[in-house]
């Protein structure tokens, strides 16, 4: 269902595939329910995907699964494809190769603050990334790691090169972290709340940013965040999760103009908006549920105003425009809404 | 620089600039006790160094003219039961005792680290195994098991380290495995997988580093903790074999004549007491020093 989605898609659209990911389940030893369930992304050239959704709803251990930094102790993939320009892994048997892995795969996080090894000094991290894939000599490595400074906007790039990560601020260790994801010109970038920690001003720099890279080197960006605002600024297309699946995909415009599942029209509902000051925001009535207390079927229903008796049974991911699918029994909304007044 | 404003200030602010070793120094340098137990250590370090070329007599040779002799202007620290000089023995001793100090504890170290290193960082059946043995060596007393080893190996110096540094292995193995369970799940060490870095890399650059730094207050501990095992192995004739000068030794005959020559106890004595005093003075200012919560 969800293959045939990203199969009509791949179809119908130009653009070259970068990555694609299809059925990834995985849960955690000991659990009963899947925290990613038959999850399917694409990502192509010069896009940037966001995958949005709130706390526990599944999208970081969707990237650390792409990653394969997954503690293989503790998270059974049970099933997953992953697609990398052609190249062809199953999750569930093996993790995506070390050798890809910050290569032509990067990833910067979301604590930009702890993310830099304390001990060592900027020039020597960025130059260990260089100097893992590449080879090369360790002046050279120094040379491309201050080039990546620049290009990143530091100032005073060489001088910064020997100092060590708490003399640098947020945003510049963010910058650091993202030439560090760059040294080796990946062609994927997966970004799990990049700008999460850092203030609304440098938030808008960092995101600049990627999108600057982005048109420079055309690579495909995967970007994790629950803000919408982020999404909004940067996004190409959308895939909102809940309970570890994807709800709705689509095309930011659609999300955002046309949303259809009942989910996504609750989070664009509760955004706050400078056009209708005054009234209350619109909620999302009750939580998620534990992993454990998953309902069977759409796993929204718990909370879902238009839930019925259709919702015990898993809706598909079905298209309800062009590049926009919908996982709910009553999309498209506006007919099934309809019907029943 | 002057166009470059922001980097300018930046750089101009102390607070910003101060590098981390700067800071360590600054708070152990305000550290009083911590001052002192440097200048202890540094003091006995340097009598054991110097001990070949300072002008004291042979610390073998007796006099049977001068047995159990008071302090006196020929002899600063009086003489033992055969008319060996107690200064130049005590100088000399302090070779065996900050020797067997500094090897026992980096016997420790060497065997206690990866192996604590190891079984932090993969867990499962490599940690299982580490952790059980090394709490088996935790049930004995540590005194006890480096005696029992040190009788087993056979009395020497050599062995007395040897047997000292085993027994301090398990404390090394716990605090390692401790901090690298703490520090591997860092971010910047999920980083550093995500950059593709193979996993010795990753211990030998990413954790090792940090967690060095109680491992080193840990050390600077133990070599007091050591130094007094070595004294009591010594004193029970399982160390330092005589005629060679230890303090554990000395104090072993001079407690037969605690009567007639107490000198001959007590000079050692402080000994023992002032640098086991000093390490431990050190230590503790390490570790404020190095603790970053009151940076």
């Amino acid at each position: 269902m969800v293959a045939t989605y990203s199969d009509t898609q791949q179809d119908n659209l130009p653009g070259a595939e970068l990555l694609s990911l299809t059925g990834l389940s995985l849960r955690f030893r000991g659990q009963i329910n899947d925290v990613v369930d038959d999850v399917a992304l694409e990502v192509r050239r010069g896009e940037v995907l966001c995958v949005v959704g709130e706390s526990g709803c599944g999208k970081s251990v969707t990237s650390m699964a792409l990653m394969g930094l997954l503690p293989a102790d503790s998270a059974q993939i049970s099933s997953g494809i992953l697609r990398i320009e052609g190249e062809e892994i199953d999750l569930s048997s093996q993790t995506l190769p070390v050798s890809m892995r910050g290569n032509r795969v990067a990833m910067i996080f979301q604590e930009p603050m702890t993310s830099l090894n304390p001990a060592f000094r900027i020039g020597d991290q960025i130059g260990e990334a260089i100097l893992r894939h590449q080879g090369g000599t360790k002046p050279a490595a120094r040379a491309r790691a201050q080039d990546l400074l620049q290009r990143v906007g530091i100032a005073n790039p060489a001088q910064r090169l020997d100092e060590y990560p708490h003399q640098l601020s947020g945003g510049m260790r963010q910058r650091v972290m993202i030439a560090m994801a760059l040294a080796n010109d990946p062609q994927i970038l997966i970004a799990d709340e990049p700008t999460t920690a850092l203030d609304v001003t440098i938030q808008a720099q960092i995101l600049d940013l990627i999108r600057d890279l982005r048109d420079e080197t055309g690579m495909g960006t995967i970007m994790i965040t629950h803000d919408l605002g982020v999404v909004a600024e940067i996004a190409d297309t959308v895939a909102v999760m809940y309970g570890g699946q994807v709800v709705e995909q689509g095309p930011v415009a659609e999300i955002f103009d046309n949303p259809q599942h009942p989910y996504t029209i609750g989070l664009m509902s509760a955004m706050p908006r400078l056009d209708a000051p005054g009234g209350r925001l619109a909620i999302v009535p009750g939580t998620v549920p534990t992993i454990a207390n998953m309902p069977e079927g759409c796993r929204f229903r718990t909370r879902c105003a238009f839930a019925a008796a259709a919702c015990v049974a898993r809706p598909a991911l079905v298209p309800v425009a062009p590049d926009h699918a919908v996982a709910c029994h009553f999309a498209p909304l506006e007919t099934h809404v309809a019907v029943l007044a | 620089m002057t166009d470059a404003a922001p980097a300018t200030r930046i750089t101009a602010d102390p607070v910003l600039t101060a590098r981390p070793e700067n800071r360590v120094w600054k708070k152990f340098r305000s550290h009083k006790s911590a001052l002192f137990g440097g200048c202890l250590v540094a003091f006995f370090v340097l009598i054991a160094l110097a001990a070949p070329i300072l002008p004291i007599p042979d610390p073998m040779a007796t006099d049977w003219g001068a047995v159990r002799k008071a302090p006196s202007w020929d002899h600063w620290m009086g003489t033992d039961e055969i008319g060996r000089d107690v200064m130049s023995r005590m100088i000399w001793g302090a070779q065996a005792s900050l020797l067997a100090g500094v090897v026992s504890v980096g016997i420790a170290v060497l065997l206690g680290v990866p192996l604590g290193l190891v079984a932090g960082y993969f867990g499962g059946w490599t940690d299982a195994v580490i952790s059980r043995c090394t709490e088996a060596l935790l049930a004995a007393p540590f005194l006890i098991l480096a005696i029992a080893l040190a009788a087993f190996l056979g009395p020497s110096l050599t062995n007395a380290m040897i047997a000292i540094g085993i027994s301090a292995t398990p404390i090394f193995i716990r605090l390692t495995r401790g901090q690298v369970i703490n520090i591997k799940s860092e971010d910047y060490v999920e980083s550093a997988h995500a950059i593709g870095l193979p996993t010795p890399r990753i211990l030998s650059r990413y954790i090792l580093p940090n967690v060095l730094p109680p491992i080193l207050v840990q050390a600077t501990l133990t070599i007091a903790t050591a130094i007094i095992a070595e004294a009591s192995l010594s004193f029970l004739g399982l160390g330092q074999q005589p005629p060679a000068p230890s303090w554990g030794s000395m104090l072993n005959t001079a407690k037969n004549f605690l009567n007639q020559a107490p000198w001959m106890a007590l000079w050692p004595g402080l000994s023992i007491f002032f640098v086991v005093l000093g390490f431990n003075l050190l230590g503790d200012g390490l570790r404020d020093a190095l603790d970053p919560r009151e940076h």
